[in-house]
């Protein structure tokens, strides 16, 4: 049976070339044979700028090699808000395939009117515009007399699948050989003229107060520039990086804090969140038209930590003062949401502050890149118009960046007589997800929170379900359950400081609803992937999960101290499908041996990217499960160093087996995110299958899993 | 202050300074050489590994002194874009790295490796890049990478 085909709607733009629709802040052309594309999404280490440029190449008809990526600017790029949640293949680069389809048209229609030939009768290689009788011209030489400072008209068509020859094809990513060779392309190697060096005094305690900050020693330093203080924000600036160093040492010595907010007891951290005032939100409610009578009610609770980003570059950045304006430069994921939160702490106008991307390394969501920017800012409001760099410690980076937020999460099942799920209730607690810049009227910049005439802690907040939600991201389920509620409990206190971490709430809702499916399945002496295919009608999520039991040979037979889980879900139920099956093997201390995993990205602009995002996520997802929680006593974080807070190390990282299954005809969705909860939710279900012993509260440790024995026996 | 000589990618290198100061910050700030990273400053993340001698060592951890006289090689002494090393070759092919902040300490460490043992085993390069923290997941790529550096070596 075909389904009737849709009626036509009117051509919309992507939303990102429909907030900024002039053609030529996404493209142009340069004299010197190049084509310069400006996406306002920027590099944070997962190739994504390559798959732009992929994208933008197929759909003009150049060689790669012409296409030069502009990093993202204030003072020119598209805005396109903040490289996050796994959208930038799918707004940035629906809009440059949207824009470029655009203008490869309208210069075919300046060569036609150059050349005296009809637009169907041209064709475009490599740049160059050739038609019959060999008459030919190119963008370049067409350039000047095409106008692109023009808004973007719904209706050009970019290619369909077979006519791209670039998307689809495993690319070289375009940063790597810098990467590899050692050219400087971090912010953290870049050296401006003039350059001087910043670092920030910050307490181990949060909240600190600074009480005394006698500033001899400091002064004493050589190359000494300025000792700043306002209110509880205070730094040095020096000559040299070591000067800083030193200077910084002198003044931490003399420093003296009164402690500031009292943070909650980590040993009764599911209580803690629970106890808190906080606002209730509904996330979503099904009622089934009828239902078979409710036999029996299962209830679980599950919890995840606080997890560190934990880049394994301490946050930096650069800026400039020139008069009342200022230059930044920043490995932030959003540009103008930084200039804004940097305007509101400066009292000035946007347009007196220009911020600058510059690659940094890996974040994984929104660690301390936008509360160096503010530092770098405050600091060089010292140095009599000279740049300053400003880089934090180790130790700040591990304690006073935001964190991924704790979450408790409660599942009910009401069960039928023959043990079929007819209701279900999830009920989040959690500190919002989101504390990012540039969306409030107060900054969410930490040292804005310092100064003498401080801003209040922004507390975060959760985006809402239409954007992917926060805390409840991926709690609705995808399963065909007749009936559920539900809900989340949004803290408005926040002791330790959260914002968004890779997959937000994603990775502690997929751990809580795959395990307690898992249980349910095991309870009824059903399979675990048929349990799973039973109550799932959506035919991509069937596939992915039959794909990964393949695979795998789902089920090896038993053998002792081994074990297999499944786990699943599709990323925001809007995204990409993943199914994930883990071997685990061990007693006291689990290790994962192999995670198989099938993935549906729709199209995959680079399989290689794709699967390498899968993989990358796949081995993050495994160290947060095995190894990572914030640690802290009543006054400060203690995790703040590599030994405190541990990483999956080489000898640890499991065998990773990707599957990607292509649909080169579907609209491509990213995948830096997918893996994280299904990869999560295997783990723990497998080391169930090996042990016996269902583990509830992440990370799963030795600790962890003595705790749940005790509980089971 | 005492001269402190060393030979830094073959090249005769004299520094004029406090000899309790870090290699790392002679490095990035008197040499201006970016390579080597900072992570950590503790010698626990490998992101500002260099070879001295033939062994891997943390720079941020390593006072001057204690190069004195000494071979020291930096990742932009073991190949460039015209003449790459092996590894340098095997991680592009191999797209072994996402962010890439860690790359240049890991060449480092698989380096050294390759000097001591020619033919290492897949555990035998996880085990000599355990010390080096990688966060963007890219293990098994880099491992991939170093087989195949060692491999494509030992037929030349």
């Amino acid at each position: 049976m075909t389904k009737p085909a849709p009626s036509p709607s009117p051509p919309q733009l992507p939303v990102s070339l429909a907030a900024n629709p002039v053609l030529s802040s996404w493209v142009r052309f340069s004299p010197h044979g190049h084509v310069m594309v400006s996406p306002g999404k920027v590099e944070i280490g997962q190739g994504i700028v390559t798959a732009l440029a992929q994208m933008a190449a197929d759909e003009l008809d150049v060689d790669i090699g012409r296409i030069q990526m502009v990093r993202a600017s204030t003072a020119g790029s598209p805005n396109e808000g903040v490289t996050s949640g796994s959208l930038s293949v799918q707004q940035s680069g629906r809009a440059i395939r949207q824009v470029c389809a655009e203008v490869r048209q309208i210069f075919l229609g300046a060569a036609s009117d150059r050349l005296g030939v009809g637009i169907d009768a041209l064709d475009i290689k490599d740049g160059a515009i050739s038609g019959p009788g060999n008459v030919r011209t190119s963008y370049w030489e067409l350039a000047d007399d095409v106008q692109l400072d023009r808004e973007a008209a719904p209706g050009a068509t970019p290619k369909i699948s077979t006519q791209r020859v670039l998307a689809g094809n495993s690319i070289q990513r375009l940063d790597l050989p810098d990467k590899v060779f050692a050219n400087p392309r971090f912010i953290h190697d870049q050296v401006l003229p003039g350059m001087l060096h910043g670092r920030v005094l910050r307490s181990e305690l949060s909240a600190a107060i600074l009480v005394d900050m006698p500033a001899d020693g400091a002064r004493a330093v050589a190359g000494l520039v300025a000792v700043v203080r306002d209110g509880n924000f205070a730094g040095v600036v020096s000559e040299t990086e070591d000067g800083a160093e030193a200077a910084i040492k002198a003044l931490r010595k003399g420093a003296v804090w009164s402690a500031g907010e009292t943070l909650p007891d980590e040993d009764r951290l599911a209580e803690w969140l629970k106890a808190q005032p906080a606002e209730l939100t509904v996330i979503d409610k099904k009622t089934a038209s009828q239902t078979n009578e409710k036999k029996r009610t299962i209830r679980r609770q599950y919890t995840r930590p606080y997890l560190a980003h934990a880049s394994i570059a301490p946050s930096c950045a650069m800026a400039q003062w020139s008069g009342d304006r200022v230059q930044v430069w920043t490995h932030s994921q959003g540009v103008y949401f930084l200039r804004a939160d940097l305007a509101l702490v400066l009292k000035l106008p946007g347009e007196n502050i220009t911020v600058e991307h510059m690659e940094g390394a890996g974040c994984y969501g929104h660690n301390a890149a936008d509360d160096v920017a503010l530092d770098a800012v405050l600091l060089a409001k010292a140095a009599g118009g000279r740049p300053v760099r400003v880089q934090w410690s180790r130790g700040d980076e591990m304690s006073h960046a935001p964190f991924g937020a704790a979450m408790a999460i409660e599942i009910e099942a009401d069960l039928d007589v023959q043990g079929e799920i007819v209701n279900w209730r999830h009920s989040i607690w959690s500190n919002g997800h989101t504390a990012r810049p540039g969306r409030a009227a107060q900054p969410a910049l930490l040292a804005a929170t310092e100064l003498a005439t401080p801003f209040t802690r922004y507390i975060a907040t959760n985006p809402p379900q239409a954007n992917g939600g926060g805390a409840d991201r991926n709690s609705i389920p995808l399963y065909d359950f007749p009936s559920w509620q539900i809900e989340c409990h949004r803290l408005l206190t926040m002791p330790i400081r959260t914002s968004a971490l890779r997959t937000l709430g994603a990775q502690g809702n997929v751990f809580a609803i795959e395990s307690f499916l898992d249980e349910l399945a095991a309870e009824r002496g059903e399979d675990p992937v048929d349990f799973r295919l039973r109550n799932l009608s959506d035919s991509r999520a069937q596939d992915v999960i039959r794909l990964v039991a393949k695979r795998a040979n789902w089920k090896p037979d038993r053998q002792a101290g081994r074990g297999y889980g499944l786990g699943f879900a599709r990323y925001k139920n809007t995204g990409a499908y993943c199914a994930v099956v883990a071997e685990v093997e061990g007693a006291e201390d689990i290790s994962v041996k192999r995670l198989t995993i099938a993935v549906d990205v729709g199209e995959a602009i680079n399989p290689d990217g794709v699967i390498n995002q899968i993989e990358g996520g796949a081995i993050q997802a495994t160290s947060w499960v095995l190894k990572e929680q914030v640690r802290f006593d009543r006054q400060r974080i203690t995790s703040n160093t590599w030994t405190a807070y541990p990483i999956l190390r080489f000898s640890e990282v499991p065998e990773v087996h990707v599957e990607l299954i292509q649909r080169p005809d579907s609209e491509p969705l990213g995948a830096g995110e997918a893996a994280h909860g299904p990869v999560t939710a295997a783990i723990a279900n497998a080391v169930f299958d090996a042990l016996g012993v269902r583990v509830r509260n992440l990370p799963i440790t030795r600790d962890s899993l003595i705790a749940a024995m005790e509980l089971t026996a | 202050m005492p001269s402190i000589r060393f030979r830094l990618n073959g090249v005769e290198t004299d520094i004029d300074g406090d000899p309790d100061r870090s290699l790392l910050d002679i490095l990035r700030g008197q040499l201006g050489m970016t390579g080597p990273h900072f992570g950590c400053g503790a010698n626990e993340c490998g992101a500002c590994n260099v070879i001295v001698g033939d062994r891997v060592v943390a720079s941020c951890d390593a006072p001057l002194w204690s190069v004195a006289d000494k071979d020291i090689t930096t990742i932009e002494g073991l190949g460039s874009a015209q003449q790459p090393h092996p590894l340098q070759r095997a991680f592009i092919a191999e797209q072994a790295l996402q962010c890439g902040y860690c790359v240049s300490g890991i060449l480092m460490s698989a380096a050294a490796l390759l000097m001591r043992n020619p033919k290492p085993s897949d555990a035998e390069v996880r085990a000599a890049l355990d010390r080096n923290l990688c966060r963007c997941g890219s293990h098994n790529r880099m491992v991939r990478a170093v087989l195949r550096a060692a491999a494509e070596m030992a037929t030349r």
